[in-house]
């Protein structure tokens, strides 16, 4: 029996980071889907969404305020300052480093994604400093157990906000004006061009939409492990980058199920093998996907190609 | 009355190729005008250029009599000019209602927000939008077609949608290069009564097309260019006796 709640536990640990992974991972798959970048600075682009939610959390009297629905709608807040704030650093980032190379040779923009992280790495290094910073630990301490398996309202919080989220990208891209433009573009530039849609501008919705995203994913992260450090949209971005290249970059439902997936897989490997090999086993499923199947789970047709 | 299109000694070079030599054209409101010529004959450069893809290298391009120099495509899509492409260029895969919603696109008011909101006034606009779209796949004949994906569409139908899609915003003028290639022959008859009725509609059309039956049967008025040159311009039975024409299609001597 307590084999099986072990497996359990996990898989709600699993989800919940999972969760975390997939609204990342949108963030690569959208920005691919339009220009065809691998946009490597957009791990660090979730770490100041942590960063920038402490920040307004600290202007908060956290300690005045007691009940559970003023509590909610701070987190609600919190959650959505993050976003706009981290949503207009992408489009800045798109605007001064991207978009004058968007017809360079593919390596170009590429090798300025990597320079746009080490920015963004240092500054935010100056900002916070060189060590972890605690996340403030607002929600009340409240533990459910159900069938024998314990989760608290974090991981309620940290699910449920990354399925709203993602429910509400489906909606926007398949039934929105915007989202028709979006796909129009990815699927064919010129011709969209020609149907008068800007392409400019259409392009830093969907930067903005991605870091957007990327923040929302930086507040619950912060929320759910109660501390955020500098260098941590590192590795979090290649594994949610493995995630949208596992789903099939280019792909939203893809990579959602990407995300949900390399955060079981990793929840998983902590339990049944070891800590240190979760990166390994990680990574291992990029290599082994790049080499037998590029396009990913769901990547053979693109039919929501952003 | 003036001309609705109107090009002024409109060059274009690619290094030290000439693709369009000092070309002057105007089309007037309401006529069906054809450019025609062998390959290479510099065409789709015209088009390119009218629709803002490149920038001449010399001359001015004029709309309604608002010069279009240095306006980005998506602007002058918005001015009133719509085309489709030699070889189509749909959206593959977007339903075939989405990819002529798409092109009403130019027309819609609401912002981006009401789209993201749902306010009233954009879902009332975004059905308004369907509908009208709803109308043009009536008129191109694709109605019951409207949920495929577009790229599921034979061919002859998918030139009919790409048609669709350019007239949803309303273009003053409609740009068609090459919407024959490729079609059998009732399919060619079908496209010649389709190019009429968009006309009748009230919008002007230009036309680059090899099927000289289809050009002969439905042009107002023809222009010909070789090597990037205007050769011959006029009626369609003026044009085809004429000597250069002839020499141009056909080899000299002939």
């Amino acid at each position: 029996m307590a084999d099986i709640h072990q497996f359990f536990q996990q898989l709600i640990n699993g989800v919940a980071l999972g969760g975390v992974y997939a609204l990342i991972a949108l963030g690569y798959t959208m920005v691919y889907g339009i220009i065809e970048l691998i946009n490597f600075a957009h791990g660090d682009v979730y770490t100041l969404g942590s960063f920038f939610s402490l920040s307004i959390l600290g202007l908060i009297p956290l300690s005045h305020i007691a009940s559970g629905p003023a509590l909610g709608l701070i987190a609600l807040v919190v959650i959505l300052a993050a976003a706009l704030l981290c949503g207009i650093v992408g489009v800045l980032v798109e605007r001064l480093a991207y978009r004058r190379l968007r017809n360079a040779p593919r390596l170009a923009p590429l090798i300025t994604a990597i320079g746009v992280s080490l920015i963004l790495e240092n500054i935010m290094q100056l900002w916070k400093g060189n060590s972890e910073v605690p996340f403030p630990q607002f929600l009340p301490d409240r533990w459910h157990i159900v069938g024998g398996v314990k989760f608290d309202d974090r991981a309620v919080l940290v699910v449920a906000v990354s399925v709203a989220f993602m429910i509400a990208l489906n909606l926007f891209v398949f039934r929105t004006r915007l989202g028709k433009a979006m796909r129009a573009t990815a699927q064919d530039r010129d011709a969209a061009q020609l149907m008068g849609i800007n392409i400019n501008s259409t392009i830093a919705w969907t930067f903005f939409i991605g870091s957007a995203l990327a923040g929302v994913a930086g507040f619950i992260s912060g929320m759910y492990y109660g501390t955020t450090f500098f260098l941590n949209g590192y590795q979090a971005g290649l594994k949610a980058f493995t995630a949208a290249v596992l789903g099939g970059i280019g792909n939203i439902t893809g990579a959602m199920l990407g995300g949900f997936l390399i955060g079981i897989v990793e929840a998983m490997t902590s339990q049944y093998i070891s800590d240190q090999w979760t990166s390994v086993v990680v990574f291992s499923i990029l290599i082994l996907i790049l080499v037998f199947r590029p396009s990913g789970l769901l990547g053979e047709q693109v039919p929501e190609k952003v | 009355m003036s001309a609705l299109l109107s090009l002024r000694s409109v060059s274009k070079t690619f290094g030290g190729l000439a693709a369009v030599k000092s070309l002057s054209l105007d089309v007037e409101r309401g006529a069906i005008v054809s450019l025609i010529g062998p390959n290479g004959a510099g065409k789709s450069t015209v088009f390119n250029l009218i629709t803002g893809i490149y920038a001449p290298t010399d001359g001015t391009i004029s709309l309604d009599g608002r010069a279009l120099n240095g306006m980005k495509p998506s602007a002058v899509a918005a001015s009133g000019i719509m085309r489709t492409f030699q070889n189509i260029r749909l959206f593959a895969f977007m339903s075939v209602l989405d990819n002529v919603m798409v092109g009403r696109h130019v027309r819609m008011r609401a912002a981006v927000w009401d789209g993201a909101f749902h306010t009233p006034s954009a879902r009332r606009e975004e059905s308004a939008v369907a509908q009208s779209a709803m109308q043009l796949l009536e008129f191109v004949g694709l109605r019951r077609y409207a949920h495929e994906w577009a790229r599921n569409l034979p061919y002859g139908m998918q030139r009919r949608l790409e048609i669709a899609r350019a007239l949803a915003p309303e273009p003053s003028l409609l740009l068609l290069d090459e919407p024959a290639a490729g079609t059998n022959p009732a399919e060619k008859q079908a496209l010649m009564d389709l190019v009429t009725s968009i006309r009748d509609r009230g919008v002007t059309v230009l036309l680059i097309e090899h099927d000289m039956r289809l050009v002969m049967g439905i042009s107002d008025e023809i222009h010909v260019l070789d090597y990037g040159e205007k050769i011959a311009a006029g009626l369609p039975e003026t044009v085809r006796r004429d000597p250069r024409v002839i020499e141009a299609y056909l080899g000299k001597g002939a």
